[in-house]
């Protein structure tokens, strides 16, 4: 190494001790935990093959966050669609519309979703009063709440690498198809949709990941009664004292996460999904 | 494929964005199996010119007519015009056969029929061995080709092509040439090119058509418009050349002369063109039809002059002769024939006879 380099690397060696003392170290901490407490062994980690709860608990994440990564990006495309091929002027009311709700407490967020969505919320009165329903319905503190509010929480996630990829793809490409014959769905499906594919898969790793560990959206939406992971890990360490389950969990989750990075990583550039190598 | 190409006609075509005209009133009619370049500098409106016939953009005012039948309503996807894109704008995603294949999948073709036609396009361009391969793999030439087979494959009644060799380096865009020239030649349909490139524009075209300021300048064969330029512009834009101001003096047989300062010019007329006596005239001389002269030699005209500069350029020497009564003159003069070793400072006579340059009128703004 020339001195030179050297130099470069004390500067950001203050981070790089941060980073270690207090996320490094925890990390391993909890990795350690989750093999030593209460017993030191794989206790906890059999659980998950044992334990119904424990993997209802997965289960239910999993199907949360599945559902909530489609819809988001389904909502993503065609809000980012638009974005895309809208005039310049108007792209940048578009872009401040999305980003918007990115700066609103994420607390905020999902209570305003539970007055929405409670018996006597908007949406129930609303449509009782039109004469569509008789009793309300359960709009929230349930999987469909949890999934409303992350959906909502996630789609500027979705917009922003599929617009991104969006805006790659050279508006000539468009013409030349329209030019040798082919209508607009063919242009879409043929052209359009496979060179946007980057940052559909890119932008749906990024709300994937986002949502496995959702943790203040599903506690409030969900009510108690359908539980997630982070909620589920909170309760085992602050409510219930089982800090080897709740750290077991903690790992898996950390696990899943890269290990679905390291999938897809594969497949696409993931520097492009974190906003690298513009 | 069959030798049958389409004849298109531009009526009055105009285009306006806001108060600025791309394209004022041009008429064009470009014959069946006719090779024809719009030939400008940029910002001439050839290109919007063209996506108009595309249907890319629409007209102002006017109409374009395929075989005397009106299509300036039409959308481009319904024209069935192939058009080779600045750039290629080659489907990334798809491989080459693929590419090709696009306009077919697009008019429903069963895919034997497909992969017939594709074969065919890629033996046109000889791209035989490069079907599997994406755009990316392939080099700058052979993505041109790759566009035009993907251009031609459908049988398309036009190929447009916009600036189809700018993006290729000096040599493959000679190489390029002559085979765009004989795809042309074996295919027999009517192609509509556009270029700033007046060497591209020469070489390929049947017939050439030069815009300035969204006009229409000239068009003709492109021996005509080179050897008999109507204005300044076209004289100076396609090829160089010299323009000499003077005043019409007395008639001669078969032309007239001209005063310029001490020095007196002959310039050859048609009969029925002859200009007013003592009226301006601006000639347009081409370098390569003067001569340097022996101290023996004559001519039509003769300017004695200095050389103020040259260079050599392999086949030939260019040089900037400085004369009192025109100022610098340009003179190429191709090595084999040069009578002298240049030097700056050496005094020249130069020589021309009076068929040699042409009257040309100066361009309105």
């Amino acid at each position: 190494m020339r001195r030179q380099d050297a130099g470069w690397w004390l500067l950001i060696l203050p981070a790089f001790l941060l980073m270690t003392a207090f996320y490094v170290a925890p990390i391993l901490q909890v990795l350690a935990i989750s093999f030593s407490e209460p017993q030191p062994g794989l206790g906890n980690y059999e659980r998950l093959f044992t334990s119904e709860s424990v993997q209802r608990v997965i289960l239910t994440t999993l199907r949360i966050c599945c559902l909530t990564t489609a819809l988001a990006l389904l909502l993503g495309y065609v809000l980012a669609y638009r974005i895309a091929l809208a005039s310049d002027s108007a792209r940048r009311w578009w872009i401040l519309a999305v980003l918007v709700p990115l700066w609103i407490s994420v607390l905020v967020r999902a209570f305003a979703w539970v007055t929405l969505l409670r018996r006597q919320g908007l949406v129930n009165n609303a449509l009782m009063e039109s004469g569509i329903i008789a009793e309300p319905l359960q709009l929230v503190w349930n999987e469909f709440g949890i999934v409303v509010g992350m959906v909502h929480y996630m789609v500027p996630y979705a917009v922003l690498p599929l617009l991104a990829s969006m805006r790659e793809i050279d508006p000539r490409l468009l013409a030349a198809a329209r030019g040798l014959g082919a209508g607009r769905f063919t242009i879409f499906r043929r052209v359009f949709l496979p060179l946007s594919l980057p940052g559909l898969i890119a932008a749906g790793v990024l709300v994937f990941i986002f949502s496995l560990g959702f943790y203040i959206t599903p506690a409030i939406l969900g009510g108690g009664k359908t539980l997630m992971v982070a909620e589920w890990i909170g309760l085992q360490i602050l409510d219930l004292i089982r800090w080897g389950l709740g750290t077991m969990m903690a790992t898996v989750l950390v696990v899943a996460i890269l290990a679905t990075l390291a999938i897809f990583s594969r497949v696409v550039d993931l520097r492009r999904v974190f906003g690298a190598g513009a | 494929m069959s030798a049958t190409g389409h004849a298109l006609t531009l009526r009055g075509l105009t285009k306006r964005y806001g108060s600025f005209a791309a394209v004022q009133d041009v008429s064009l009619r470009v014959e069946r199996g006719e090779f024809l370049t719009l030939l400008g500098p940029s910002g001439s409106g050839k290109t919007t010119i063209l996506m108009c016939i595309a249907g890319f953009v629409a007209p102002s005012a006017g109409a374009i007519l395929l075989d005397g039948r009106d299509i300036t309503a039409l959308p481009p996807e319904r024209r069935d015009f192939g058009m080779v894109f600045q750039g290629y704008a080659l489907f990334p995603h798809m491989t080459v056969a693929e590419n090709v294949a696009f306009p077919l999948r697009v008019r429903r073709l069963s895919a034997a029929e497909r992969e017939a036609k594709v074969r065919a396009a890629l033996d046109l361009v000889q791209l035989q061995g490069f079907a599997g391969r994406l755009p990316r793999q392939l080099s700058g030439g052979q993505q041109q080709r790759v566009a035009l087979a993907r251009a031609l494959v459908f049988d398309p009644a036009l190929l447009l092509l916009d600036e189809p060799l700018s993006a290729l380096d000096k040599k493959l865009r000679a190489e390029l040439q002559e085979e765009l020239k004989a795809l042309h030649r074996r295919v027999g349909r009517t192609f509509v090119n556009v270029t700033h490139d007046q060497e591209e524009a020469l070489s390929l075209s049947d017939r050439v058509a030069i815009l300035n300021h969204g006009k229409l300048v000239q068009e003709g064969a492109p021996s005509a418009l080179y050897e008999h330029p109507r204005t300044r512009f076209v004289a100076d834009f396609l090829g160089k050349s010299n323009f000499l101001h003077g005043v019409v003096g007395e008639s001669i047989p078969g032309g007239f002369a001209i005063g310029a300062g001490a020095t007196r010019i002959m310039q050859a007329v048609e009969e029925n063109q002859r200009p007013a006596h003592g009226s301006k005239v601006l000639l347009s001389l081409r370098p390569e039809k003067i001569a340097l002269l022996a101290e023996d030699e004559a001519a039509d005209n003769v300017v004695q002059g200095r050389i103020g500069a040259w260079s050599y350029l392999g086949a030939g020497f260019a040089l900037k002769v400085e004369t009192a009564d025109f100022g610098p003159l340009r003179v190429a003069l191709p090595t084999w024939k040069a009578p002298i070793a240049p030097a700056e400072g050496l005094p020249v006579r130069l020589g021309w006879s009076a068929g040699a340059s042409v009257p040309v009128v100066e361009d309105v703004a």
